[in-house]
């Protein structure tokens, strides 16, 4: 085996083994930096492999969430056929947007200005949608979480962990796999430059809007996730433009177009928030926005001093 | 039988006549090239046969099917090959993997693209550099990348766009070499656009002239370079006959 494949098992291996170390606090942050590595590696596969800069990918991660959250409030259907609506609505929303982008030639900062716009959009829509709540947010049923109820996916933390894992560890197989198959050949070859990827006989409208429909489907899943993980949904937070902020801040801190970037990110980030956090409150200090000034700060030393990521470098070094 | 007929196309960007009335045909088999002064519009009409523009007037026939209306990925995978005067690696990728893209239009898998990408390299003399990232070559292996990219996606027709530009002569020997041992082992017909005259008087075996967006000669070399019209265009130009 190589010394890649060596280190990725004995990650996996500290990650499985890691709940039975942690208290339910540091459990949550281990949640929630999964959380961001799948949805940076979902966000990954539109930027980092295929060159789209999207804004707004907390459109998907709250469409999804809302599709699922709808059927369980309304009719108590379970997430399992929640996900597939939630994934079937962002792919068609993903391929509106791809569409009507890569058919009028909108590229560059205009295509991430309507990906925004799109986002707003959807935000403002759902704030007048009565069914989902509007404003007020919808709230789901909160059962006793002591047993692991997978149909309904309501459990422990312990649960929410493991599902993470799975969902963040998928992404990462898919993506590796995506990268050496035709797929993403064609994609690096369009993120490139895309007239010579023309050239070369690739259909690059159609390839443009796989990579949206695979990164808007992932998403959709942390929107489910999402969903059934809070438990309370609100058009002013889950679209907000923050929040599509936060999913791309890891694979960029980590490195765009890399498959350890996005996780790499995602936990330095998560870490370093948390951690300063908990310092701050230690020392009494509470100074409103102190986190953003923090995460502006090590934003520009990264861009400043490692314009690839951590991770290009890091790998360097440990010779991956 | 000729494999490219070009019919009378013209081309205008808003008021400059870039190619007027163009008409020549390229035989299956053959080594077409296509010359003339800065700006007569030799990129323009290959632009057209490649589908990056679509001719105002006139058509174009490849295998005696139109495909003047095609966009460029569909120009590629009917057969036509294209190298591009100002060379776009995909600097961020290595060598291979960049002439792998190319292999991919006819190789689904990503293990046999890769073994026909390898032995592409080998052919162009770029096998001890395939693993190099492709922003790190020089420019002469950047033009051997280009041709190798192409070829990669197995073309009936090659477009050459001035790929011998910027090479020293003996470099521009190994590539006349490489595109004559193509055309003759493989088959592969050539259309090059070519300033450099020692590699056209070399390759082709039929020359058409462009001056001012109009064709002003056709014929053999010896005939194309003795033609007063030719001459005229030429005078007080520099050229390495």
């Amino acid at each position: 085996m190589s010394r890649a494949s060596v280190s990725l098992a004995i990650l996996a291996a500290i990650l499985v083994a890691l709940p039975f170390l942690l208290g339910n606090y540091a459990l949550s942050v281990a949640t929630l930096i999964l959380y961001f590595a799948y949805t940076g590696q979902a966000w990954n596969v539109m930027m980092g492999f295929a060159g789209q800069l999207s804004l707004g990918h907390a459109v998907y991660v709250g469409v999804g969430a809302y599709a699922a959250g709808s059927l369980f409030f309304h009719y108590g259907i379970g997430p399992w056929a929640g996900v597939l609506l939630a994934m079937a609505l962002c792919v068609a929303l993903g391929l509106i947007i791809g569409f009507l982008a890569f058919r009028f030639r909108i590229s560059g900062v205009y295509f991430a200005l309507l990906t925004i716009a799109f986002a707003e959009f959807t935000r403002i829509g759902f704030d007048h949608l009565d069914w989902t709540g509007g404003p007020g947010g919808m709230f789901l049923r909160v059962a006793q979480r002591d047993t692991w109820d997978l149909a309904n996916f309501r459990g422990p933390p312990l649960m929410y962990y493991y599902a993470m894992l799975a969902l963040a560890a998928g992404a990462f197989a898919l993506c590796a796999w995506l990268l050496r198959s035709r797929a993403g050949y064609y994609w690096q070859a369009i993120r490139e430059d895309e007239e010579a990827a023309q050239a070369l006989g690739i259909n690059t409208f159609r390839w443009k809007l796989l990579a949206v429909a695979i990164s808007a489907a992932m998403t959709a899943v942390a929107g489910v996730f999402f969903a059934f993980y809070y438990n309370n949904l609100f058009p002013e937070q889950i679209f907000h433009i923050s929040r599509s902020i936060e999913i791309i801040l890891g694979p960029v801190i980590g490195g765009v177009g890399t498959l350890f970037g996005p996780v790499l990110g995602a936990t330095v980030l998560t870490l370093l928030s948390d951690g300063i956090t908990e310092a701050l409150a230690a020392v009494g200090w509470e100074i409103p926005g102190i986190k953003q000034v923090f995460y502006g700060v090590v934003l520009l030393a990264v861009v400043m001093f490692l314009p690839n990521g951590i991770w290009p470098a890091l790998a360097r070094r440990l010779r991956l | 039988m000729s494999l490219l007929d070009v019919r009378s196309v013209s081309k205008h960007f808003r008021g400059l006549r870039a190619v007027h009335e163009v008409s020549f045909d390229v035989a299956e088999g053959g080594i077409q090239g296509l010359i003339g002064p800065n700006g007569a519009g030799k990129t323009t009409t290959f632009n057209m046969i490649a589908g990056v523009y679509a001719p105002d007037t006139g058509e174009i026939l490849f295998a005696g099917r139109a495909i003047h209306r095609l966009r460029p990925d569909e120009i590629c995978a009917a057969g036509i090959g294209r190298t591009f005067q100002i060379v776009k690696p995909f600097a961020g990728l290595s060598v291979l993997d960049n002439v792998m893209v190319g292999a991919f239009l006819r190789e689904r898998h990503a293990a046999n693209a890769r073994a026909a990408a390898a032995k592409i390299l080998e052919r162009l003399g770029l096998g001890a550099k395939r693993d190099l990232p492709a922003s790190s070559l020089t420019l002469p292996d950047r033009k051997r990348l280009e041709v190798a990219r192409a070829l990669a996606t197995r073309p009936k027709l090659l477009l050459l766009d001035e790929v011998m530009a910027g090479l020293r002569p003996t470099e521009c020997d190994q590539m006349v070499a490489v595109f004559r041992e193509l055309n003759r082992a493989d088959g592969t017909t050539i259309l090059l656009i070519e300033h450099v005259m020692r590699a056209v008087m070399a390759l082709a075996r039929q020359i058409a002239v462009l001056h001012h967006g109009a064709l002003i000669a056709r014929g053999t070399p010896e005939q194309v370079v003795r033609d007063p019209a030719v001459l005229e265009c030429y005078l007080g130009e520099e050229t390495e006959v």
